[in-house]
């Protein structure tokens, strides 16, 4: 089974950081004030980032 | 699978006003969720609210929407209620709104237990007016108008529900994104005046001046400070010390305001 497919919208992303944070694998960065999908190979699709952001700026598609 | 929320807002509102990191954003995502998990039609459905950060919520949701007066958002919700019984009612708003200015509102909805969800945010303080105090303030924090440490005792807002007579009660945190839709739609589901009480952040106006030095601390004391109801009735006075009870703390059935108003007109026609 292939990763998840990570999707960030930067336009409503805050940069508050809670999905990098609270990401078990680590597979989230900040990157200045909008995070960036390092390792996307490690998602494994819990969907936690998705659930906490406040800002809809974040989607993952799994298959 | 990512969840579709744009099917339920309105185009071209995001992104939304509320600061970096705010709690309000992630219960308003439950919020939707739970509307989706009751399969609630949009144009038979209200969503009412007052004055605060977290009453801007209705702004951007694609319901009917009243954004009211600060604290008379259950008035407002209650006349719609009684004019269309057959309509979802959802009251959203801060514990601001609901427990201080518009409390005597709050209590009375719950005493009727009249059918409505009412989701109140608590981020422990007035949040759009730069931090006063409010009634959930914990005691001995700071906030602009108690810079030396609020001396007062806090309302447990869950507690006072259930005291008024609100039918349903449960809370969770912004922490428990997942709990807050199951409880919502719980909520909705119930007949009667269901309370939601979502504990939440507001990091620029609370956090700020209580030392926390960053949004995912704030996170973090909402995580350690839930337990849940099953847990603590194993758990000491002394473990239970600075927690908060979460899940569903109260339901029981009891006779709802509109079918005994309904009542009330067939008497008066003579029926
Ligand atoms: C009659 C009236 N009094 C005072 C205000 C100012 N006011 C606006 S929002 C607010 C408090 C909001 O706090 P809360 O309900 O907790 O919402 P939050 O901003 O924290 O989400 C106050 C006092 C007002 N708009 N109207
Ligand atoms: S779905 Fe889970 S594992 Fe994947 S990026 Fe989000 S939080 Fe990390
Ligand atoms: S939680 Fe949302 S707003 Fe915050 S950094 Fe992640 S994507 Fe951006
Ligand atoms: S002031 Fe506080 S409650 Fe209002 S949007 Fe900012 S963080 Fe949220
Ligand atoms: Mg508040």
């Amino acid at each position: 089974m292939s990763s998840p497919r990570i999707e960030v919208i930067e336009r409503y992303c805050k940069g508050c950081s809670i999905c990098v944070e609270f990401c078990p694998t680590k597979v989230l960065e900040m990157d200045g004030f909008v995070v960036r999908v390092a390792k996307p190979e490690a998602c494994i699709n819990c969907m936690q980032c998705e659930l906490r952001c406040p800002d809809f700026a974040i989607k993952v598609h799994a298959e | 699978m990512a969840f579709d929320y744009d099917k339920y807002l309105r185009p071209g509102k995001l992104p939304h006003i509320w600061c970096p990191g705010c709690g309000h954003g992630i219960a308003m995502k439950g919020l939707i969720r739970a509307i989706d998990t009751c399969g609630l039609d949009k144009s038979n459905t209200a969503i009412v609210s007052g004055i605060g950060c977290a009453s801007r919520l209705p702004g951007y949701v694609d319901f009917n929407t009243l954004h009211t007066a600060h604290g008379r958002a259950a008035a407002f919700a209650t006349g719609v209620k009684m004019a269309k019984p057959e309509m979802n009612v959802i009251v959203v708003g801060g514990d601001g709104d609901g427990t201080a200015i518009g409390g005597n509102h709050f209590i009375h909805a719950c005493r009727r237990n009249i059918d409505m969800t009412y989701v109140i945010f608590n981020n422990f303080i007035y949040g759009m007016t730069g931090g006063q105090f409010s009634p959930c303030t914990p005691t001995g924090h700071k906030a602009s108008t108690t810079v030396y440490g609020n001396p007062d005792p806090v309302f447990d807002i869950s507690k006072l529900a259930i005291g008024a007579g609100a039918s349903f009660v449960a809370r969770t945190t912004a922490f428990h994104a997942t709990q807050i839709d199951k409880l919502i739609a719980e909520g909705i589901k119930h007949k009667g005046l269901s309370v939601i009480e979502v504990l939440d952040d507001c990091p620029t106006t609370y956090g700020r001046r209580n030392k926390f030095r960053s949004v995912i601390e704030m996170m973090e004391r909402l995580k350690t400070m839930a337990v849940p109801v099953a847990a603590a009735s194993k758990m000491t006075a002394e473990q239970l010390e600075g927690k908060v009870l979460t899940g569903v703390l109260h339901k029981e059935e009891k006779p709802e305001y509109c079918e005994q108003y309904a009542e009330v007109i067939k008497r008066a026609k003579g029926a």
